[in-house]
Order: structure tokens, then sequence, then C-alpha cells
């Protein structure tokens, strides 16, 4: 006994005993013991894994995969064990096969491939007998499906739908969805069962179908349309608020595409709104009316009324102590202030309680808001408030984010809201006591901005910049923490450009000669140096030649100046010296008595303007410079000769180039020798040389070169001058006061500024009040003078309106300079550079654009009959024989087909559901229209609605044109349902026409063919669609297409050789049907014609068959073999370099129909190509073949009547440039 | 969608985690610790929904957590999802854990992460919501674990002999197991 006893025991520890000494609950308290030593004892337990994987007993196999997924989560990567997975994946018991799931789950993806060794074991699980083991298997399923599993398991997936058990049915709707990812051609076949299942009795598997639908279709809205009547319907009857969430989210996708169904939500969604206890879908709900109320902008009665509803249950969320309602309503808030800022102006107050708040993202989202929020009346308010709380904010992040907020809110769009200029220049010198923040060259942009756009202000931000230069010293301690001496740079070239306003430009001169500029850094030294010299030159003017007290100036100034040749910055130094010995030449000058004043001043001729954003890129080209050259090359010739040349003068050449130029008496050239003996006091070294007088020519000379290169200078000034003379200035009503104002800021420095800012506040506030009496008083002798019009319904909107006219209206120059000849255009640049950057990433929902009224391609059993209905139901204008014809005819198809015709009546019913769904909208609309509304009716009143019907024959048989081209099913098929008002949204049929053209292929007396060609998402293969119309009043049916096989191209499917038959598909009498064929293409270097046969029967009414074929010649084009495909410009320009692009072609094009972008959009879109880049009047495009070469083009518009160069790239010759010839030929 | 679940404690070691959409064991390291640096400085009291981090999501996604004790519970989404049902969803995951585990604290989730697993494979599926019930996902777990047990009388006889061997003081107790199967081949 004992014996047998130990040999059990010793053959139990053979087999598993060392292996067995760890289970999960082991390692996980081994990895904790052994926290300093943490990776190798991993690494042991692997390798014991590794041991234990090779045993044959499945337990020990699922207990070495569950350790593997828990070093997984750890970050150890486990796709070595991929088989052993799939091993205990395979076991019969739940236990092991759940681990085997769950590993699976964790390290499978697209990329392992073992899992192709999977399908049929999945399959078997998840049709097992127990639903825990169908279960685990969808669980897994859905991590790591791929395209092939989704392929192959669609079917069996699909059958799970109709288990008796809930558990499963729920499971299997939402593993369709990522079998629609994978595989988006199980999507048409699916969708009728899907669609079954939001009707489902239990309300999980409902849920699950609602989630599947909203996924979908949030991404392609457009093909989901014909299903608002069963949301609509699932939206008023479900309890669920999951599913409600998703049902109102998903409307709010679909709104805008269809405003009519925005309508008639608003009732449901604000009883929703007023009825629910559950904020989730309180949120869900006022998101959603926002979408509606912003598609339709007008028009809706209670419109306001919504409106007002939504922002006050907002302000119930955002004053719950509740943090994340108060964030989630500031963010719903956001959307409301895009198109109804008034409505959220009111809650301006609780706006700025939420700055106040701990949480620092509801502050960011309140901020967020508050730039949306300001107006002309509250802007001050506002930015007052803005200071107060920037004071007391902690934390330098937030604080600066306040201040650059403050600087956004009030210079957006060019200073619109800012009524009073010296109140903002006051606001900006107030930032700059902010300690340690980094904005302080933003400050001082905004300065420089403010005193170059706005004339009137000028002065008054002289006064100001001055009284900043004076107490200098202060920034320069400051300046180690902070960039706030930036600001110095702002007000020294202020106070120096504008020194005519200068009070005391003597004070102003010398409190710049005695700050130590030295310390600030080099641009800042810079813009002192220049515009001391700007102001030394001013006050010369004034002094009218006295020339002891300019000589005493100059002097003094030069002796202050000398300091600063000891600057560390090279510019700065360069420039202090240059004007030192200006200055020098200057006091030489005035001591020969020859000094002339205009010669100093004419250094700083010219008006400053600002200067447009676009202004760089609208400069023309000069000729000669090819900026699309490529990149290796040499830089061409004429782009160094216009950079170089100014810089590099010689004095022999310039003489000669500027000599004829002086006719002015200058410094005549006449003391070059005394000049030079004058140099004993500068401390220059001798490899310095001193500037000659025809230096200091050459100088101005250059600085006129460059004012006329420069478009901040315009070279006519006194024009200029004039014209913004005449522009209207500042018409500020108390000058007397500001003065006094601002004298005594001239006096007293800094630490009184503080209050200017707000002494500006209360004076503009009693400047309004002012204003308004007067303005009321006015209106009110106007009113009565005008008597009856201005009406009294009229009283409370026009108040509101006119307040803008409260306020002064200053001018502001807005926009800027452009390049001559050149006129603004729009945002067009931008708009195009955008969607190259949003092309960037693949999204596998294009694929799934699906349209679901097509007619399916072989499996279902039930064709959807929406697709008949629309066609066959004549247009009510044609001659009603057609119709007296068809009908029998149709009816003997429904007879026919009996399934067809039972879905047929449930789409019926649904669309009868939602005739009733919109119909009360006509009631409202009308009843409530023509009631005259007796509260603010500001809104004109919409296009009287009796009208509609008969506006909407011709829309409707529009729409039916269009159709018939378009092949837009599914939007039609809505507008039928609801034929009144209807705005089809033409970006959605844009979008569609891109995908789908079709072309005329050919036509008999009975059918017509047309095609269009697209690539299948799989390589090298094509999908041809034939749109097949009937144009005989009989069935056609029995439709088989042959078509030869070439080289270079196999037809694919095929139901015996070169033959596909679609036995399923019959086209009714005047109706149109998709048939698709699939060609697997292994050349594509050639163009290809296939020899197509099409042959049908036609069942005629007097029962006999006539069987008829076309031939024609399919066209395969060779731009049919491209693939859209886009590329960032960096990988793109890496593409071009690498010189894997070996063959070239080049056709040049003298002229063509349409302008260059147009042009290149239509290209676009004709042949797949996608655009990487764009440069002024070039643009690179990029594709790829179905074989994956790579194909990039260059397209340069030549500036002769919209000629065309184009530049073409690959590693196809042969397909390259029969490619380009089609281009060439479809330019042309 | 859902598109990431991850569990974490207050010093960013990961107590689960699991990813709709395949990242690299690399990666995903990367995004548990780059989301506890956005979740852990954010004080409490403070809305629970950020902005995610860089590695993961875009534009269109939201980071919603919540902090129990020493574990945060993050869900990153995109915008199909409502912010406050997810928020109400991690409430239910807790729950459930809790019910589950009776009175779930960090060891249970240490020392168990595939039961967690499998009780977050009630709740959703592939990134979307399964489940929202609680009391149906303890019924579908509890049926689970007695599937469990049920087996365990056969399979888990290994695991048993071995404890049994560990600690032999009577040679007695080895006769109570089945030992057909201890060499039971799957």
């Amino acid at each position: 006994m004992s014996t047998t006893m130990d040999q059990v025991v010793k053959k139990a520890k053979d087999s598993f005993g060392p292996m067995f000494d760890k289970s999960l609950h082991d390692l996980v308290r081994g990895i904790r013991n052994h926290k300093d030593n943490e990776a190798k004892y991993i690494n042991e337990a692997i390798d014991e894994i590794k041991q234990e994987l090779k045993q044959d007993n499945m337990a020990i196999k699922a207990n070495a995969v569950n350790k593997l997924t828990y070093l997984q989560m750890l970050g150890y990567d486990i796709s070595w064990s991929s088989f052993n997975i799939i091993e205990v994946m395979s076991s019969n018991k739940f236990t092991f096969k759940r681990i085997g799931y769950l590993a699976a789950s964790q390290s499978f993806h697209e990329g392992t491939d073992v899992v192709m060794l999977t399908t049929n074991m999945i399959r078997k699980d998840l049709n097992s007998s127990s639903m825990y083991e169908a279960g685990i298997a969808m669980s897994g399923l859905s991590c790591f499906i791929n395209a092939d599993l989704a392929r192959d398991l669609a079917n069996d997936i699909m059958s799970l739908m109709t288990s008796t058990k809930p558990y499963i049915r729920k499971r299997a709707v939402l593993l369709l969805y990522k079998v629609f990812l994978n595989n988006p051609d199980a999507l048409k076949p699916a969708f009728p069962r899907l669609r079954e299942k939001l009707e489902d009795p239990d309300p999980g598997v409902q849920a699950a179908a609602v989630n599947v639908i909203c996924e979908l279709a949030r991404r392609n809205p457009k093909n989901y349309l014909a299903l608002a009547p069963i949301f609509f319907r699932l939206m008023t009857t479900s309890a669920n608020n999951w599913v409600l969430i998703k049902i109102i989210k998903l409307f709010g996708a679909l709104t805008p595409l269809e405003p009519r169904l925005g309508r008639k939500l608003i009732e449901p969604l604000t009883n929703l709104i007023h009825s629910t206890s559950a904020m989730s879908l309180l949120y869900e709900c006022i998101n959603t009316v926002i979408a509606v109320l912003v598609s339709i902008s007008s028009g809706l009665p209670n419109h306001n009324a919504s409106i007002q509803l939504c922002v006050q249950k907002l302000r119930i969320l955002i004053e719950d102590s509740d943090q994340n309602l108060k964030y989630l309503g500031l963010l719903a808030m956001s959307k409301i202030l895009q198109t109804h800022p008034k409505s959220v102006q009111a809650h301006h107050d609780l706006i700025m309680q939420c700055l106040d708040d701990k949480d620092e993202s509801i502050r960011l989202r309140a901020l967020d808001l508050l730039s949306g929020m300001v107006s002309k009346k509250n802007l001050m308010e506002v930015a007052r408030k803005l200071m107060v709380h920037m004071n007391k904010a902690e934390g330098t992040h937030y604080r600066d984010e306040l201040l650059s907020k403050i600087i956004d809110i009030c210079s957006q769009n060019d200073y619109q809201h800012i009524t009073n200029f010296e109140w903002y220049v006051s606001i900006l010198v107030e930032l700059t006591r902010l300690e340690g923040t980094k904005h302080g060259s933003l400050i001082s942009l905004q300065l420089l901005d403010v005193a170059v756009r706005v004339e009137s202000i000028r002065e008054f931000a002289c006064h100001q910049m001055a009284v900043l230069l004076e107490n200098a010293h202060v920034f320069i301690v400051g300046s180690n923490s902070s960039n706030i001496a930036e600001v110095l740079y702002a007000a020294a070239w202020i106070c120096g450009e504008f020194s005519s306003y200068l009070k005391d430009p003597q004070k102003t001169l010398e409190s710049m000669l005695n700050t130590k500029i030295t310390l600030f850094p080099g641009h800042i030294q810079s813009v002192y140096y220049q515009n001391i010299l700007k102001i030394i030159t001013y006050i010369i003017i004034t002094l009218n030649n006295n020339e002891t007290i300019i000589k005493e100036l100059i002097s003094m100034s030069i002796d202050k100046m000398s300091v600063f040749l000891s600057s560390g910055d090279v510019e700065a130094q360069e420039r202090a010296s240059v004007i030192l010995n200006i200055l020098k030449s200057v006091l030489k000058l005035l001591e020969k008595h020859e000094f002339n004043v205009n010669e100093l001043s004419g250094l700083f001729d010219g008006v400053l303007n600002p200067v447009a954003a676009k202004a760089q890129r609208k400069v023309a080209i000069p000729n000669g410079l090819d900026l699309d050259a490529w990149i290796n090359d040499p830089p061409s010739e004429s782009d160094e000769e216009s950079e170089i040349k100014p810089r590099h003068f010689d004095n022999t050449h310039n003489q000669s180039l500027f000599s004829g130029d002086n006719t002015e008496n200058y410094y005549h050239g006449s003391n070059l020798d005394s000049y030079s003996g004058d140099q004993s006091d500068s401390n220059r070294t001798k490899n310095y040389v001193e500037p000659s007088t025809e230096e200091i020519e050459e100088q101005r000379e250059k600085r006129k070169q460059s004012e006329k290169m420069n478009p901040f200078y315009i070279k006519d000034s006194t024009k200029i001058k004039s014209l913004q003379k005449t522009e209207v200035s500042s018409t500020l009503p108390n000058n007397a006061d500001r003065s006094q104002v601002t004298s005594s800021k001239g006096t007293i420095p800094a630490n009184l500024q503080l209050s200017l800012a707000d002494q500006l506040y209360r004076q503009a506030k009693i400047d309004e009040e002012n204003r308004r009496l007067k303005k009321k008083s006015k209106s009110d002798s106007g009113s009565s003078k005008k008597g009856k019009k201005t009406s009294k319904n009229s009283e409370l909107t026009t108040v509101d309106d006119n307040d803008d006219d409260l306020y002064p209206t200053i001018k502001v120059t807005r926009g800027g300079e452009l390049p001559e000849g050149v006129t603004e255009s729009g945002n067009e640049d931008n708009e195009n550079d955008q969607p190259v950057g949003k092309n960037k990433k693949y999204d596998p929902h294009r694929a799934l654009n699906i349209d679901l009224d097509e007619k399916p391609l072989q499996k279902m059993s039930t064709p959807p009959t929406e697709i008949q209905e629309p066609i066959a139901k004549p247009v009510e204008n044609p001659p009603t024989i057609m119709e007296k014809q068809k009908k029998p005819k149709k009816k003997k198809a429904i007879e026919k087909e009996e399934k067809s015709s039972t879905s047929k009546s449930k789409s019926k019913r649904e669309r009868s559901d939602y005739k009733e769904l919109l119909s009360p909208a006509d009631d409202e609309k009308e009843s409530v229209v023509p009631s005259p509304s007796n509260t603010t009716a500001a809104a004109p009143p919409p296009p009287p609605p009796t009208t509609t019907t008969t506006e909407a024959k011709p829309k409707k048989k529009k729409t039916k044109e269009k159709k018939s081209t378009n092949n837009d099913n599914s939007a039609p098929l809505l507008f039928d349902m609801m034929s009144d008002d209807i705005n089809p949204t033409s970006t959605s049929n844009q979008q569609y026409n891109e995908q789908n053209v079709y072309k005329l292929a050919a036509e008999s007396d009975y059918l017509t063919i047309e095609t269009s060609i697209i690539p299948t998402p799989s390589t090298a293969q094509l999908d041809v669609t034939f749109l097949l119309k009937n144009r005989t009043s009989s069935i056609i049916d029995h439709i088989d297409i042959h078509v030869i096989d070439s080289l270079s191209s196999k037809l694919l499917n095929t139901t015996s050789a070169n033959h596909v038959s679609f036995p399923s598909i019959s086209l009714f009498p005047y109706s149109q049907n998709y048939i698709h064929i699939y060609f697997a293409i292994n050349d594509i270097s050639f163009q290809q014609k296939l020899k197509t046969t099409l042959t049908y029967s036609i069942n005629k009414s007097s029962n006999e068959i006539q069987t008829d074929t076309i031939e024609f010649k399919l066209d395969l084009p060779c731009s049919q073999y491209l693939r859209k495909k886009s590329l960032d410009p960096d990988a793109f320009a890496e593409l071009m370099s690498s010189g894997t692009l070996t063959s070239q072609s080049n056709i040049s094009i003298s002229s063509s129909s349409q302008d260059f972008s147009s042009l290149i959009n239509t290209i676009c879109q004709t042949y797949r190509l996608t655009v990487v880049d764009k440069i002024n009047s070039a643009t690179s495009l990029y594709s790829e073949t179905i074989l994956g070469h790579p194909i990039a083009f260059l397209f340069k518009s030549t500036n002769s009547q919209n000629g065309i160069s184009i530049n073409g790239k690959s590693t196809e010759t042969h397909f390259l440039s029969n490619l380009m010839e089609e281009i060439k030929n479809f330019i042309k | 969608m859902i598109k990431a679940i991850l569990v974490f404690n207050n010093l960013a070691k990961p107590r689960l985690i699991k990813f709709f959409e395949h990242y690299s064991e690399e990666i995903q390291q990367q995004i548990v610790r780059e989301t506890f640096l956005l979740v852990s400085k954010r004080d409490e009291n403070v809305c629970n929904f950020l902005e995610s981090g860089s590695l993961i999501g875009g534009n269109d996604y939201r980071l919603i957590y919540r902090h129990y004790a020493t574990l945060y519970f993050i869900f990153c989404v995109d915008s199909s999802e409502s912010e406050l049902g997810i928020l109400d969803l991690i409430q239910v995951f807790v729950e459930t854990l809790d019910k589950c585990f009776e009175n779930v604290c960090e060891l249970d989730l240490i020392f168990h992460v595939d039961k967690v697993h499998y009780i977050l494979q009630e709740i959703c599926l592939g990134g979307m919501v399964l489940e929202t019930n609680m009391n149906e996902i303890i019924a579908r777990i509890d049926e689970q674990s007695k599937l469990e047990k049920q087996e365990a009388g056969i399979t888990a006889a290994p695991t048993k002999a071995m404890t049994a061997l560990k600690e032999m003081n009577l040679p007695q107790k080895i006769k109570d197991i089945k030992l057909p199967d201890i060499n039971l081949r799957f």
C-alpha cells in the first residue's frame, strides 16, 4: 500500500510537480515579493511558463496562458505564445476556453497570422449549445476579428441574431458592427436583419441594435435617413435611457441633413427636457435641440422659446454643485453661443462666476465662452472683471491664460468691440505690471498694432509709452522671470515713430538715453537706438534752426550714445554706431553751418501701414523665379540677384547706380578729409570703417530702396496721409477730460497708472449714458415725426439692435496692404489647404458608406423594394397613358414575388408613419404662422405655407431628374415622402458624385447600360457597377454578362467560364437596378477595352419571353486603376527624393477652360488623386494604383490663359504616359 | 464607442487594461503612464472629464474617469457616448465588482484580474455597451462561475492534488482524489 502511494506521489511530482508550484495567484504574489528584481523574477516565470506550455496537460497549459495574460498587462509581449493560446481556446472545457479567449482578446490583433487557423474552431464555438461558450467566443472575436474572419464568419454571426436567447442575440448584433468594419460588403445583406432587431422584444437586443445603427449612421448619416421614422417611434416609446441617449444623439447627426426632421423633433425633445429626471438624458436632449436649432436657423415658430428653454436648463446645470454638470453645461453653452450669442450673453454673470471655480478645466471652459460673448456694450466690463480675476488668480499658467484671453477678446475681429481705444491702451499698459508673465511680446504686438491701425489713438498711446519709457528701469529688474521688457520695444518704437505727438520729447529722449539699455535683449536695444534718432530728428525740426540748442542736444546725445557702443548684441552695436556717426556728421555740418534739417528728417519719411495677413502669399513671383524647382537643384540666379545685391554694394557699384538720382544736395561729398581726421574721440578699432558720406548716402538710398520693397511703406506718402485724414477720427466727447487725465499721467509715474483704465471705464460709462439719453430724446422726437411707420412691436428689438449707434465709431484700419494688383480673396487658400490634413488617416468607416436602399449583390432573397417605388410611381405631370400601362404590370410583379411585397408593405407602413410624423408639423406651421405674433416678432414671417404644395411639384421633378443621373436613391425616397419644402443638401450629393460617376456604356431599345468603375478595398481588383435602366414596360430579368478575359484582367465570381449571371435580379418597368462585376487586374500599363456581352430576357405582356443581347466594349482606362490614397507632405517629399519614382513624364497645355484651382478639384475627383501640398500656382497630387504603385503629379499653372504644365512621376512608365495622355485629353 | 478601459492605482500600477483597438504592449504601457499623469494631478471634486492624451484618440476622444480609494477607473470614449452615461457605467462596473468580490478592494483586482475581465465582458463587447443592468450582469457571472465549479470537479483536480501534495501529512488525503483524472489527457 505504502509503496503504491509513494509511487503515485512520485508520479504526480514527476509529471507536473515543479510546474505546478505557481498559479496566477502565486505569480502575482511572487512579483509583489520581488519588488527589487521584478524583471528578473518575471523572466524566470516566463521560462517556467514556456516549460508548462510544452506539457500535454490542458490544465497546465491553461494555467500558463492565464499567467501570460497577466504578464501582458504588465507590458510583456506574449505574441510568441499565440499558438498555445489557440490550443487552450480549443479546449472543450468552458473554464479553459474562457482563459484562452481572454488571452486571445488581449494579445491577438489583425497581424496575428495564426488567427487564420481558428476560423473553424470559432465557428464551432459560436454555434455551441452552451450560450456562455458562444458568449466568450463572441467577446473574444470582437477584439481580434480581421477581414478574413469577418468574411468567413459573417453568416454564422448573422444566424446567431435569430437565436432564441437574447444573451446571444445582443452579442451577435454588436459583433456585427465589428464584422462590418472589417468586411464592408457584409453590411448590405445584413442590414435588413439588423433593422428588424430594432424591434426585438428584448430591450437589451433592441439597445444593441440601436447602438450599432447609431455607430454606422454617425459616420454616414445620409444612408440612414430612411430609418428616422423607426427611431422616432422608439424615441417616443422607449423608457431605456441608454437607448434614448443613443437615438437622440443620432438625431443630432441626422438633422443637418433633413431640416424637416429637426422641426418634428423639437416638440418631443422639449417634452423630454421637461419630464426627464436623468441628467444624462436631459443633457443629450439639449444638445440635439441645439443641433436642430443650428440646422434650422429660422422659420421655426417657437425657435426663440426653444433656445430660451435650452439656455435656462443649461443654467441649471451650470449652477449645480456637481462639477461634471457644470462642465457639460458650459460645453453645451458654447455650442449655442456660435449661433445665438445674445441668448448666452444674458447669462454672462453666471459665466463670470465660473471663472472663480476651483476646477481649472471649468475656468478654462468659461473663458472660452467669454470671448464669444463680448459685445461693444459689455467688453469693458468683461475685461475689467478679467483683470480683477487676474490679480487674484493663483498660478502663472492660469494667469497667463487670462492675460492672453483678455487680449484675445479685445482684439478679435480687428478690435470690433472696442469703442474706446484709450481704455484699451491703458489696459495694455496695466497688463505690463503683471509679474512673471510670458506674454510680454503679445502685449507689445498689441500696442504696436493698435498704434498703427488706429490713427486717433496715437497721441494717447505716445503719452502712455513715454511714461513707460521713463520707468523703463522697472522692467530691467523683472526681466529674468518674464519677458515683459518686450513692451519697451513697442514703447520705444511708438514714441519714435509718432514723436510728433510727444508732449515733452526732450524728456522722453533723456529718459531713453539714461536707461541702461544694454541690459535689454538685442532687438529692444536696436529699436531704442533707431528711435532715439527719430526723436532727435523731431526735436531738431521743432527747434527751428536754433543752432546752439541743437548743438547742445546733439552733443549730449553723442555723449550718451557712446556708452551703447559697448552693447553685446551685434546688430544693436552696429545700429548704435551708425546712429552715433550720423549724429557726429550732423554736428560737424552744424559747425559749418551747412546743416539742413530735411536731410535728417528725410531718413524717416513715409507712413507705416499694416500688412494684410496674406500679403506674403500674394506677392507675385518674379519672372524667372521658379519656386517649384526641385529642392536639390541649385537656386536660380534671379533669386540671388534680388536678395544679395542690395546688401553687397561696393562703393563704385553704388555710385554708378545712384549718382544719377542724387539731384538734391545732401552731404556734397566735400568734407571727406576733415571728417576722417575727426575720429580721435571714437573708441573704434582700426578695422572699423567709419561711414563716409557716401555710405550715409548709400544708407539712405538703401532705405529708400527697402521702402520700395517693404510692404510696410508706401512710396507716395502724401496721398495716403490725405486719405487717412479723411477717415473719421475718434469722436471722443470729452477731450478736455481726457487730456486732463493724460496730462496728470504724464507726471505721475507707474503706481497711479492702475486707476487709469478704471477712470476711463467710468468715463465711458457716463458717456454712454449721456448718449443713450440723448438718443432717446432724439428717437422720441424722430418717431413722432415719422409717425406710424416705426411700429410698436419693433420697439423691443430696435432698442437692442441700435445700441451700437451709441458708441463712437473709431476708424480702425482693418485688414492690411496687399501687393499691387492683388485683391483679398476670402479664405479660399486656407480652405483648400485643410482637406489634405483631414484625409491623412484612413478611416475604415468610409468603406461603410453604402447606400442601403440599393439593390444587394446576390445573396438577398428579399430585395428591398424601396428602390422601385419612387421610380414606378410616376411623376404627376407626364402623360397618364404611361401610368395606366404600368400599374397592372406592377401588380403582377408583386404577385410574383410575395416576399418582396411583404417587405414593401412594411416599408409603406413606415413611410406612412413618417408622413404622420411630419404632417402635423405642417398643421402647426400653418396654424402658428398666420396668427400675428404678439411677442417680439422680430423675424420676418416665413414664406406662406400654402404655396409650398405648388412649389413642391417642380422641385420634386427636379429630384427625379437628378436621381436618374446621380444614382442618388435614398434621398429621393425620403423626398418623395415629404415632397414639400425640402432642400436637398448639395454637399452630400456632391460627395456621392465623387464616388460613383456613371457613364453611358451602351443602350438598346429596351435597356440602357451605364457603368461606373471603382477599385475594391482589396488590392488589384476593380468593381464595375452597371446601372441598368429598363426602358420597356415589361419586366427584364435573367441578366447574364459575358466578358472575355484579357491578358491583364480576369472576370471574378463567374458562374460559368467568363460568365456572370444574375438570376435574382429583375428590372421592373422603367426602373433601374445595379449589378456589380469584379475584375482581377494583374497589369495596369495599358488601357483596356473588354468585349462585353449582356444578355437578358424581356417578359412581354403576351407571356412570351424575348431574349436580347447588347454587345459593347467595356472601357477600362488607365485612370480607373487609381485608388484614392492620401499622403502627408513629409512622406511625399521623402518619396520624391528617394529616387524610387524612376519614370517621368511631362506635358504642358497652353490653355484650358477652367481656372487652376477648380481644374485641380475636378481632376482630383475624376482621377482619384489627392492633393498633397499646394503652393500658390503649383499643386502636388498623389495617388496609388490598385497594384500599389505610387503616382505623383506636380501641376503648375503657367501664366497665360490658364495654361498648365504637368509633371508626373511613377514607377510604371507605360501607365504614367497613358494616364498623362488621358489627363491631357480631359483638360483640353 | 469605448476605445479603452484602464484601471490603475494611485502609483500608476495597471490593474486592468482593455483596449478595443490594437496597440502594442509598449504603447499600452505608455498610454497608461500618460493617462496616469493626466488624471493624477487633478484634485478631488473637480469634473471627471478631460481631453484625452496624445497617444490615444484624437479630438473626438475624451477620458472619463472615476477615482475610488486607491484605484482610478478610466474610460476613453469618443463623442458617440454620453459622458454622464459612461460615468454611470463606471459606477455599474464598480458596484458589480463590489457584489462579485464582496467588498471589493484593490487586492481583489490584483489577484483576480481574469475574473474582472470576465465581468467586464458582460458589460461591454467590442467597445460597445452590452448590458447596464447590474442584476443581469451578476446573474450571468454567477452562472458562469457555477459552470466553472462544475468543471472544477474534474479539471481542477490537479491543482487540488498539488495543494494536497504540498501539505501532505496524511497519505489518506490522496485517496480522496480521483486518481484517474490526474493523468487525464486533453
